[in-house]
């Protein structure tokens, strides 16, 4: 049954040094939904993002992707890192950044092969990247940037989707671009799990909500937990958004 | 005029400066530039330990002892900046300062002893291609071999593990087993080329090579030929001169031409050089005028 589940998270804690950053964090979400990682500052939303992804090596807990334990080798996976996460001034293309997407299918020590080309040709395509194919990574703007490391993501040809605040620092028609291509991502029975700051947009884009200080507060259907309630909770007293509702 | 061994000699110092082109590329990459010059210098108390544990100057023995203090001053970097407050460039000074002073003490020993004289130990400081001699060579060429040919290999998951860490640990690649073992091929080229070019220096033919190949090119296989073509001509060129005139050292000479290579790239290189931005600047301001 638990094949069903995109992520069941069980009694997940994690400390930095002695500082208990997340604290007995317990999640199911259903399969095929588009959810919102939402909390204010510091309230430990990559620290759970990199939890759930096995980065962390003090973290206490179970995590199970579609109802197994979380092993790379698997591949069902996509990452899309914060943008600052990243070395800009590497010396490489956004080609080549999106064809490391099909790095894992090839192991260690083989080239890619003609085939891996072309699907990441097609991942920049679909993100309307395919004619700065051969700019160098550096050179493009935050939001370009963004795009090239969702069609890597696209490029390995994930189940479930993580996504660490790909909206920071982009433009209003760039972040339209990304959001349709996680919808039409969702459409195809995908998960997707974003981390995401513009509580304005949550209803528009999302269907499922999860809140999360120090540890997750509610999960479910976004007109069930996006309540001023819920939010006054998660955030609480630093709350002025509470007309966006 | 080129004798057999200079020609040998000369293709070894190529060799060497390939091979550190190519590896000083993943280190510069990884801004790990200065751990390689701490690593070079600390490369001096093991070759005088060596001799004084032994009594021998086979190559062999003495690249085993630079290569175990040359390790050991990589990872007590490490130590320092993960368990310590101190950040790693005052990590490195530290490590180079202390395992170079501790390496010249010991060859003063050396010197002093009554083998020690003839043992030709003082050659390491800044290098002497020309004492080389067959088996040294044979040494060289396998190493520099093998530091190619594993670089190659590891290209693509270096490239990875440098640009993107969280993402290569996500789809499962080993960085911990990939950064060992890049550490260790760069450890390896130190102590290939401390012979040729000395401790002192040895660590600018892993810099300048790299360094010049950026401002070429925004591709890593691009600026890693570049890289190794730089690194080769210092070599040849360097070690060839160097030959010409006895008494001078190889080192210093294969770094002034590295270092020419690198100024000739500053001022013409067509995308980051001083010439082309000049000119881009100047067509700038007439069209500004025209308009």
């Amino acid at each position: 049954m638990r094949a069903l589940e995109a992520l069941v998270v069980q009694n997940l804690s994690v400390a930095y040094d002695k500082k208990r950053v997340l604290e007995n964090a317990n999640l199911i979400v259903p399969k095929g939904h588009l959810a919102a990682i939402i909390g204010p500052n510091g309230a430990g939303k990559s620290t759970f993002l990199k939890a759930v992804l096995n980065q962390l090596p003090n973290k206490v807990g179970e995590v199970e992707i579609l109802g197994k334990a979380f092993s790379p080798k698997s591949l069902v996976v996509g990452y899309v890192p914060q943008r600052n996460a990243v070395d800009w001034d590497f010396p490489t293309t956004a080609f080549d950044v999106v064809l490391m997407g099909r790095y894992g299918s090839r192991g260690l020590m083989k080239r890619p092969t003609k085939h891996d080309k072309q699907l990441a040709m097609q991942a920049l395509t679909s993100v309307g990247m395919e004619d700065y194919a051969d700019r160098s990574i550096g050179q493009l703007s935050g939001g370009q940037q963004q795009r090239v490391f969702l069609a890597r993501a696209l490029a390995q040809n994930a189940e479930v989707y993580f996504l660490d605040e790909p909206f920071a620092g982009v433009d209003a028609a760039t972040e339209k671009t990304i959001i349709d291509i996680l919808k039409n991502l969702k459409a195809q029975g995908k998960s997707i799990f974003v981390v995401h700051h513009d509580l304005q947009t949550v209803k528009e884009y999302f269907d499922y909500t999860i809140l999360l200080n120090k540890t997750i507060l509610a999960a479910g259907k976004t007109e069930e937990v996006f309540t001023a309630e819920k939010l006054q909770q998660t955030y609480g007293g630093n709350l002025f958004m509470m007309q966006a509702l | 005029m080129l004798s057999g061994n200079l020609l040998w000699v000369l293709m070894g110092t190529m060799l060497l400066g390939i091979a550190a082109g190519i590896t000083g590329t993943f280190s510069f990459l990884q801004k790990q530039s200065l751990v390689g010059d701490a690593a070079a210098h600390a490369a001096l108390p093991g070759i005088a330990l060596a001799f004084l544990i032994t009594g021998q100057k086979e190559l062999p023995i003495l690249m085993i002892g630079a290569a175990l203090t040359s390790a050991l001053s990589v990872y007590c970097i490490q130590w320092i900046v993960t368990y310590s407050k101190l950040k790693a460039d005052a990590a490195i000074g530290l490590v180079l300062a202390v395992f170079f002073g501790i390496g010249i003490v010991l060859l003063t020993i050396v010197n002093r002893s009554p083998l020690g004289n003839q043992s030709g130990l003082n050659d390491f400081i800044f290098g002497k291609a020309a004492t080389m001699t067959k088996a040294d060579l044979t040494w060289l060429f396998i190493s520099a071999a093998i530091i190619i040919i594993v670089s190659l290999l590891l290209y693509k998951e270096w490239k990875l593990m440098i640009f993107d860490p969280v993402y290569a640990k996500g789809i499962g690649l080993p960085i911990e087993a990939l950064k060992a073992c890049l550490t260790a091929l760069i450890v390896m080229t130190i102590v290939t080329g401390i012979q040729a070019v000395g401790v002192i220096l040895m660590s600018a033919l892993l810099i300048i090579p790299a360094a010049s190949a950026k401002l070429w090119t925004r591709r890593l296989s691009t600026m890693l030929i570049f890289s190794g073509i730089t690194g080769g001509i210092a070599g040849l060129a360097g070690t060839f001169i160097s030959s010409l005139r006895t008494g001078l050292s190889t080192g210093p000479i294969i770094v002034l031409f590295a270092a020419t290579i690198f100024f000739i790239s500053y001022l013409f290189s067509p995308k980051a050089g001083q010439l082309s931005k000049y000119i881009r600047k100047v067509k700038f301001r007439k069209q500004e005028k025209l308009s």
